[in-house]
């Protein structure tokens, strides 16, 4: 990268954004300084190379996940995605019901907006996941309603990377004419979806998560069977009158070239990611009372999510400036509280305090990896030797059991 | 090719572009995150916002950073609807589809709405309004500048009239941004709306600037970005291109005045002594808009033959462009629906000039002349 960022931490931080791959940024240019015609504009040639370059990046995030580009709708991001994918299918479909399910570790966008619904007079539960952060299929089948109009369950986990059954999901929703919604904003170049063969009926998509610009996402719409939504943005009827507002479109654009990417170069860059992941686990297990936080299986090569036991997590976070990582999710760390996540899947307050999330990508190196090891023994070996409760455990006095003075 | 669209949007001002490069192309974090990345992003992101408010004379605080203009305007209407869900909203006749479609959204929801009426030339009637006493009117949008006309409300006398009423009030001031003073504190209106791709920045970033009085619900719901009102992760590039452009805008409006009014008094002149009428010409309106028709020649035939020779032009609002629908603005000020199908508009932008105006009305001419033979053969 650039001499500007020679002086910044090792990025390890992916999941919360990735940078822009230099061959997006590349295709982008041109649309902001001379291709800059608005899309809807339909009686000049501006308009109309804004409109095609819209076309081809809609092919191409289509490409990637096996669907046909008239089933995807351009959006702000997968926030908007989530929103207008929950709001927009509960709504349009709410007299055959009005209770929806969904997990407790999904990302805020789809809890929130799912809480949003609550409000408008649905009822919804809220899976709790299994200690490997894995939904059991047995758990949401109990969890059906007779009126049980919406189902909303991510495929991969922003925060432990475990990637759940969407096609087992899906089959029962299928069954029981469901409507089920996937936030995918965290898969895409990392596994491979296929929504000719998924029983998916709503998919969102992120941009920035997948080395494309921040800024522009989509969801994707099935049509057949023929699924509808309640547009949630009015206007200018944009994008078959489901998402009105002019299209950003060199942001588009990026999105189309690094979906682009993804699709061509997935393979060969996750056998690459999984071979450093695979390094840091060995290396980071090397250290006493670590725990990895989700399943290790079925999780994306990107991801390791580990709690550092007997260390005070806020500490450790200031100890290890060297690396930019996560400490719970990104939308959250400015916060204090632990990770509902990680509470979701049954970890202590202080293990889900003391957890950091390594999230690496296309430009993480092996040396990058070796530095993080190296930099976490040295920290925690270093707050473990200022810490009681450490030495305690040291001794085999059981903390569970220790009776603690009142001030 | 002559761009004369700049309503529909403007290109990117290379000093916009400038800024935003870095943040393209290093490694920048999420503004969420507590490393250096983050914080890096956060703080360039809470400069771009202090440019923004400044531009308007608002307090940073009251910037929402929203992906566009349609969706800062759906936010204030569903916000409110939202908390307030006993709410009359009314709007003028000639607000964009934005403002007019999610009210009439809440009117199949039950929510009582009114429409209020334009005269001839464009300006809102406040003596038309029926205002229903047993239900008053207690939201009002109203836009600053017309982007089909370039008809200049008056904003003052409208927003006085509706605080004496104690009705909250929204102005859309979009097409008004970097062309005419805009100023949020001295207008004490409720809340409005600006966007950057009007203004020589990207597209897909703009704001919705809100008086902390107003209690609004969120409408993208979260992470809980730009204090729970909009979440989703910033788009970073493009808010700090949104950021240069607001600061470019004083430069813009003199440019405008010394360089494109001119041109505008040309084209008035000119298109007139060639039988065109010229839409709310007895208006107050931006310096650079002429929303004009030629009676008995059609708007989309010579539209395309202009297109032909060069010249990128629109009829009526972009986002309508690709529907055969009169212009609502037009029908709104009383035009027949024959003359509001032939209606063409001209927007000039910065970087246009004399000779690009000198070629237009040449090209022009002879397409009139060109049509007028054949419609007469047709005849």
């Amino acid at each position: 990268m650039t001499t500007e960022t020679l002086n910044m931490p090792i990025y390890m931080d992916y999941s919360s954004t990735t940078p822009v791959d230099p061959r997006v940024a590349e295709k982008m240019i041109p649309f902001i300084t001379e291709s800059y015609g608005n899309p809807a504009s339909r009686s000049h040639p501006f308009g109309w190379a804004a409109e095609k370059a819209v076309e081809n990046a809609r092919q191409e995030v289509a490409k990637l996940v096996n669907a046909d580009p008239r089933e995807i709708i351009w959006t702000s991001g997968a926030t908007e995605s989530n929103n207008l994918a929950i709001k927009g299918a509960g709504n349009f479909y709410s007299a055959k019901g009005k209770h929806i399910i969904s997990v407790a570790t999904e990302h805020k966008a789809v809890i929130d907006a799912v809480r949003e619904m609550e409000r408008l007079g649905f009822e919804t539960t809220f899976i709790e996941p299994e200690p490997d952060g894995l939904i059991s299929i047995e758990k949401f089948k109990a969890a059906i309603r007779p009126d049980t109009v919406l189902a909303s369950v991510m495929l991969v986990n922003n925060e432990i990377g475990v990637i759940q059954d969407i096609t087992a999901i899906g089959n029962i929703c299928r069954e029981q004419q469901i409507i089920f919604h996937v936030d995918a904003a965290q898969a895409t170049g990392k596994v491979k979806i296929d929504l000719n063969e998924l029983p998916v009926d709503l998919m969102s998509f992120s941009a920035h998560k997948t080395y494309g610009p921040k800024g522009v996402g989509a969801l994707y719409v099935r049509r057949k069977p023929r699924i509808r939504i309640e547009a949630q943005m009015h206007g200018g009827g944009h994008e078959r009158g489901m998402r009105s507002g002019t299209l950003a479109t060199h942001q588009i654009v990026g999105m189309g070239e690094a979906f682009r990417i993804a699709r061509l170069e997935m393979e060969s860059e996750c056998s690459r990611i999984k071979a450093l992941q695979e390094r840091l686990l060995k290396g980071l297990t090397e250290i006493d009372e670590t725990y990895v936080n989700g399943d290790m299986k079925k999780r994306v090569p990107h991801n390791l999510n580990v709690s550092f036991n007997y260390v005070e997590g806020e500490s450790l976070v200031m100890a290890i400036k060297g690396i930019a990582v996560s400490s719970g999710s990104a939308c959250t760390s400015a916060s204090l509280e632990p990770s509902y996540v990680l509470r979701a899947l049954g970890r202590s307050d202080e293990l889900a305090h003391s957890s950091i999330r390594f999230s690496i990508g296309r430009f993480t190196q092996e040396s990058d990896i070796d530095f993080a090891i190296k930099l976490l023994k040295d920290k925690i070996d270093r707050l473990r030797d200022l810490s009681p409760l450490w030495e305690m455990f040291q001794e085999g006095v059981d903390l569970e059991k220790v009776e603690w003075a009142e001030h | 090719m002559i761009y004369f669209d700049y309503n529909a949007t403007t290109v990117i001002h290379p000093e916009v572009l400038n800024e935003m490069i870095p943040f393209l192309s290093n490694q920048q974090g999420n503004p969420a995150s507590n490393h250096k990345f983050g914080r890096r992003a956060q703080t360039a992101i809470e400069e771009a916002r202090e440019k923004v408010a400044c531009s308007v004379n608002a307090h940073p605080s009251q910037v929402i950073f929203t992906a566009s203009g349609t969706e800062s305007n759906n936010t204030i209407i569903n916000g409110i609807a939202q908390n307030y869900p006993e709410t009359h909203f009314a709007y003028s006749a000639i607000e964009h589809p934005c403002i007019s479609e999610p009210i009439k959204s809440l009117s199949k929801k039950g929510f009582v709405t009114t429409k209020i009426p334009v005269d001839s030339q464009g300006m809102l009637d406040l003596d038309k309004i029926e205002n229903d006493s047993k239900n008053p009117i207690s939201f009002l949008s109203v836009m600053m500048a017309n982007n089909e006309t370039g008809i200049i409300q008056d904003l003052p006398k409208i927003i006085e009239w509706a605080k004496l009423k104690k009705i909250i009030t929204h102005t859309d001031a979009v097409q008004a941004l970097g062309k005419i003073t805009v100023d949020f504190e001295m207008l004490e209106v409720d809340a409005m709306t600006i966007s950057s791709h009007k203004i020589y920045g990207p597209q897909g970033v703009a704001a919705l600037i809100l008086n902390k009085k107003i209690d609004m619900s969120a409408f993208i719901m979260g992470g809980g970005q730009e204090k729970g009102l909009r979440s989703g992760t910033e788009n970073i590039a493009a808010i700090i291109g949104f950021g240069k452009a607001c600061e470019r805008t004083k430069e813009h409006m003199v440019l405008l005045n010394r360089n494109i009014k001119p041109l505008q008094v040309q084209l008035i002149s000119e298109l007139k002594k060639m039988g065109a009428l010229i839409f709310g010409e007895n208006s107050e309106r931006l310096n650079n808009t002429v929303f004009f028709t030629f009676k008995g020649i059609d708007g989309s035939t010579l539209l395309t033959a202009l297109d032909r020779k060069g010249f990128a032009l629109a009829s009526g609002s972009a986002c309508s462009s690709n529907n055969s629908e009169p212009s609502h603005v037009l029908i709104a000020m009383g035009v027949s629906e024959e003359i509001a199908q032939g209606a063409i508009r001209i927007s000039l932008g910065i970087n246009s000039n004399k000779n690009e105006v000198d070629t237009f009305l040449i090209a022009l001419k002879s397409e009139l002349e060109r049509l007028k033979q054949l419609t007469a053969i047709a005849a």
